[in-house]
């Protein structure tokens, strides 16, 4: 049953395990140096659809029936199902999920919506009041770019800080098993906020609420680094982590050689939009159900921290001139 | 360990990487001076075409427009500014790649709600304190031409 130590992680004794996870993808993620890891893909950026939202939506889609087959059960096995985007609204997450037989929950955690989704899945079928539990989230870069930039054909040119939006969604499905890999616990984040205000900079403004995050956990469970195969963050990008490492260091942790960030993994760093790399809360999610969830069924990683990221930002906020809150989740995942 | 903004925002500078300036001047030099390039040698061709003074730099005006909507619309436009940056931009390219970018981008949500409300949502600014601007200007002028 879950349980919380010290200030903020909560360990699931009933070991939650992770079933099904489905990935989905855009052209330009397919082409990135791990795009062979991602289930599905489409050349044609609104996948079918006659606009980027639906796009997004059916992304969203197409990843939960992923994950259901993979884990061969239907959707009416789904008890519960936590998922968010960041369009205004979560319309990624209602329109692609209208339709499923599944209770739903709307979240929105920007960026860090995966580990959030997951960790409240998690938390479900760990005290028993859900068996099958199910988190998806999505991004999109045309629905992103529409609502937080420019239009497309806009060709203002972004700052070398600046990240690119991931078009892609990723599924994952929690119950109890034995032998797959399962939620140790979770670490709910605070929200951080040291003053960026710079909208292209957000690996910047998300960075201190990451490290933060990461700080509780070791102290909550008296570990170290080394006790885990390796760290991933959601989509700090270039930035975001050379301050991640910097501030961890004032706290004597050193993460450096065993640390990855979803945001650095997924474009090939030499395209001219990456900038930074990527980001949206597809960055995370499509990275943590393809090349994490591979490595950990073949037992490449055996105990690992898994975090998702966010920047709570608004084009309002940011137009009054608001800095950027962020916060961070972390989910340690284990091989039974 | 508590960090304060202001040292924070230190790190931050330290961690971000600039825009490469004289690559990006340089570049913008060039497809600036490409687009005047452009321009002039239209201006000659409408001169020769039997265009007055007057109307000849209306007409560029208009032709580089027409060209820049025309490459937005092909999805061209952005593939340049990419590499020309300012270059394609301040010129009059620039303010018509504004207009056109909206004009298709929001088609989606309709004529009215969409393409008609944000239409101006990128070059509005420039429209309404360039109105502004123009009307000092003419002011200013109107006054200086009575007192001399």
């Amino acid at each position: 049953m879950a349980e919380r130590i010290c200030n903020s992680t909560i360990i699931l004794g009933n070991r939650p395990a992770i079933i099904g996870y489905g990935s989905v993808v855009g052209k330009t993620e397919r082409d990135g140096p791990i795009g062979d890891e991602f289930d599905r893909f489409d050349v044609d950026i609104r996948f079918g659809e006659d606009t980027f939202e639906k796009a997004e939506s059916r992304i969203q889609k197409i990843a939960v029936e992923t994950a259901l087959n993979k884990a061969g059960i239907s959707e009416k096995d789904c008890d519960i199902i936590f998922a968010g985007d960041l369009l205004n609204q979560c319309i990624g997450s209602t329109f692609g999920l209208k339709g499923k037989e599944i209770p739903y929950v709307g979240i929105y955690g920007a960026c860090s919506t995966m580990a959030l989704g997951l960790s409240l899945a998690s938390i479900f079928v760990d005290c028993g009041i859900a068996n099958v539990a199910a988190a998806v989230t999505s991004s999109h870069f045309c629905s992103a770019e529409r609502q937080y930039r420019f239009p497309l054909e806009y060709g203002a040119l972004r700052t070398p800080t600046s990240q690119r939006t991931v078009t892609g969604s990723g599924a994952t499905l929690v119950s109890r098993s034995d032998n797959k890999p399962y939620i140790n616990s979770v670490t709910f984040g605070k929200i951080v906020d040291k003053g960026v205000t710079d909208t292209n900079n957000m690996g910047a403004a998300m960075a201190p609420s990451a490290a933060d995050t990461i700080r509780e956990y070791f102290l909550d469970t008296n570990t170290t680094p080394e006790d885990y195969d390796i760290i991933f963050t959601g989509d700090l990008g270039e930035v975001g982590t050379k301050l991640l490492y910097e501030l961890l260091i004032k706290d004597d942790i050193d993460i450096r050689c065993r640390h990855n960030d979803c945001g650095l993994m997924i474009y090939d760093k030499n395209l001219r939009d990456v900038n930074a790399g990527g980001s949206g809360c597809g960055c995370s999610a499509a990275v943590l159900n393809s090349y994490v969830m591979h490595r950990l069924e073949n037992g490449d990683f055996n105990n690992i921290l898994f975090m998702s990221t966010g920047a709570l930002l608004s084009p309002t906020s940011a137009l009054q001139g608001e800095s950027i809150p962020g916060v961070s989740h972390l989910i340690n995942i284990r091989n039974p | 360990m508590f960090i304060k903004n202001e040292e924070y925002d230190l790190m931050v500078k330290k961690a971000s990487r600039n825009s490469k300036k004289a690559r990006d001047f340089f570049l913008a030099f060039l497809f600036g001076g490409l687009v005047c390039v452009i321009g002039e040698l239209f201006g000659r061709l409408y001169v020769y075409l039997g265009a007055d003074e007057n109307t000849r730099p209306i007409l560029v005006a208009l032709t580089l427009i027409t060209i820049a909507a025309l490459l937005t619309g092909i999805k061209l436009f952005q593939k340049i500014s990419k590499v020309a940056g300012a270059g394609v931009l301040v010129p009059i390219t620039g303010f018509s790649n504004a207009i056109v970018a909206p004009a298709i981008e929001f088609k989606s949500e309709g004529f009215i709600g969409g393409v008609g409300v944000k239409i101006f949502s990128i070059a509005g600014p420039v429209i309404m304190y360039g109105t502004i601007a123009s009307v000092i200007y003419g002011v200013i002028y109107y006054l200086m031409k009575a007192v001399f």
